[in-house]
């Protein structure tokens, strides 16, 4: 365990310390939330039809931005070589690689997510349901995304590779995220969504280390 | 049969004459099935849009039978490493992306005279589209890394992640019961279509299985032969 809190404790380190951690995501995130009012037209009656839906899409899209660098760094300057040679199994450095990954970039981009989603037009009474689900699927999000980064280590072509990769992964999340939401502002049962969401997320989470793993394994052989 | 699997040289003996026996009975099975085809009446309700539905649906299925020979190649070589396992991945790999994109094509005719739209985003569509994408990235990913074996073991790892993806891609239509229909030939109280569809319908996947197995098979054919013309080039390279 104590192994675990190092591994944690470093990665959490690594994110604030560099790459400008949360910043970035968010920075992107707004970027393309002020650009659909652009491209969709400004009336508010459309933009409110789609904005919890668009708040997690452009959500989904944010949470790739640091994963190009979640292996790499460690895979480039050999800590990766260390890591998988260290008492710890490398399913719990991937793990803990993760839960920084979205307690760093997650998180923040799930308080964000309401404002974006009220500024667009989406009423207020979904702002808690926005910040839970965006957590939950966050979580998803790090641990789905991992596999592809782990995936696309050593390739020529890592961050367009990643998105190609994983993007399709990302369609339930958004699906049962979106649909909960929506569901619960059209005052239908929205806890199924809620309840598939979760289900996904925890899938992730206990699947996603062994594969991440295997292919930090496969890039190091 | 597993030594044919394992073993290149009995592989090869087996599909010189297996490839072209599957080409001819696909051949055979096509022509039956589109007879049959253009022999069924039109449909009460679907007027002669219903020709379609045969070469659709047929593609359909085999979009998820490649993707699941996909995952098990990809499980037998990551797995057991059985030898010819991730030349049998990596040559599926295209012809389900083939299959999927004859489905979604095909699907697009089918529903403008149908629907009046040609595409609707519809939980089936869509998780077909996904299974697209998904061919799309496991194509990318297998050009992107250089190193042969690497690059077969980090798709067959991505082969087994997407493997998830496919009971929700074939449940999804009763999870969200929407504007496509549900499932009428696989029903717990049998196919709901009569024989003089259910006929052509059977056939066509028949031959569409048939095809890709020959094809499969001659796509394996020639990764083996890449791979002793690169032994030989590095041999004589010295």
């Amino acid at each position: 365990m104590n192994g675990f809190g190092a591994l944690i404790r470093r990665e959490l380190a690594l994110s604030w310390g560099r790459g400008g951690g949360a910043m970035l995501a968010l920075a992107f995130y707004l970027a393309m939330a002020t650009l659909l009012p652009l491209a969709a037209g400004s009336e508010p009656a459309r933009l409110a039809a789609v904005a919890p839906g668009s708040a997690w899409l452009a959500l989904a899209v944010s949470s790739l931005l640091s994963l190009e660098r979640l292996f790499e760094r460690d895979y480039e300057d050999g800590a990766l070589d260390l890591l998988a040679l260290g008492p710890a199994p490398l399913e719990a450095a991937a793990f803990a690689k993760c839960l920084a990954q979205w307690i760093t970039t997650g998180a923040p981009l799930a308080l964000l997510a309401p404002v974006v989603a009220t500024a667009l037009g989406a009423p207020l009474k979904l702002a808690p349901l926005t910040v839970i689900t965006a957590l939950i699927g966050g979580l998803g999000f790090s641990f789905c995304g991992g596999i592809g980064a782990a995936l696309s280590l050593g390739s020529r072509r890592g961050g367009v590779l990643i998105a190609v990769i994983v993007l399709p992964l990302f369609a339930p999340p958004v699906i049962f995220g979106a649909g909960a939401i929506d569901a619960f502002g059209a005052g239908l049962d929205w806890k199924t969504g809620l309840m598939l969401l979760g289900a996904y997320s925890l899938t992730a989470l206990a699947l996603g280390p062994f594969a991440m793993a295997a292919a930090c394994r496969n890039a190091l052989s | 049969m597993i030594a044919i699997l394992t073993n290149p040289q009995r592989f090869m003996a087996f599909s010189a004459w297996f490839a072209p026996l599957l080409g001819v009975i696909a051949a055979v099975l096509a022509a039956v099935g589109l007879w049959s085809d253009f022999a069924a009446p039109p449909d009460y309700q679907q007027g002669y849009t219903v020709h379609i539905m045969f070469i659709h649906v047929a593609a359909a299925w085999m979009s998820l039978f490649v993707y699941a020979c996909l995952g098990a190649a990809s499980f037998l070589g990551l797995v057991f490493r059985v030898a010819l396992a991730d030349a049998a991945a990596r040559a599926a790999a295209p012809l389900g992306a083939g299959f999927t994109l004859l489905a979604l094509v095909t699907g697009s005719f089918w529903g403008r005279p149908m629907w009046g739209t040609w595409w609707v985003w519809d939980a089936r569509l869509t998780s077909v589209l996904v299974l697209f994408l998904f061919y799309l990235g496991y194509l990318a990913l297998q050009a992107a890394i250089d190193d042969e074996q690497r690059s077969a073991r980090a798709c067959a790892i991505l082969a087994l992640v997407g493997l998830v993806n496919l009971p929700i891609v074939h449940f999804s239509v009763e999870w969200w019961n929407t504007l496509h229909q549900g499932a009428s030939v696989f029903r717990k109280d049998g196919p709901a279509m009569p024989p003089v569809y259910l006929v052509p319908l059977l056939t066509i996947a028949l031959a569409y299985m048939a095809a890709f197995g020959g094809l499969w098979l001659v796509r394996i054919r020639a990764e083996v032969w890449r791979r002793r013309a690169n032994v030989l080039a590095l041999r004589a390279a010295g």
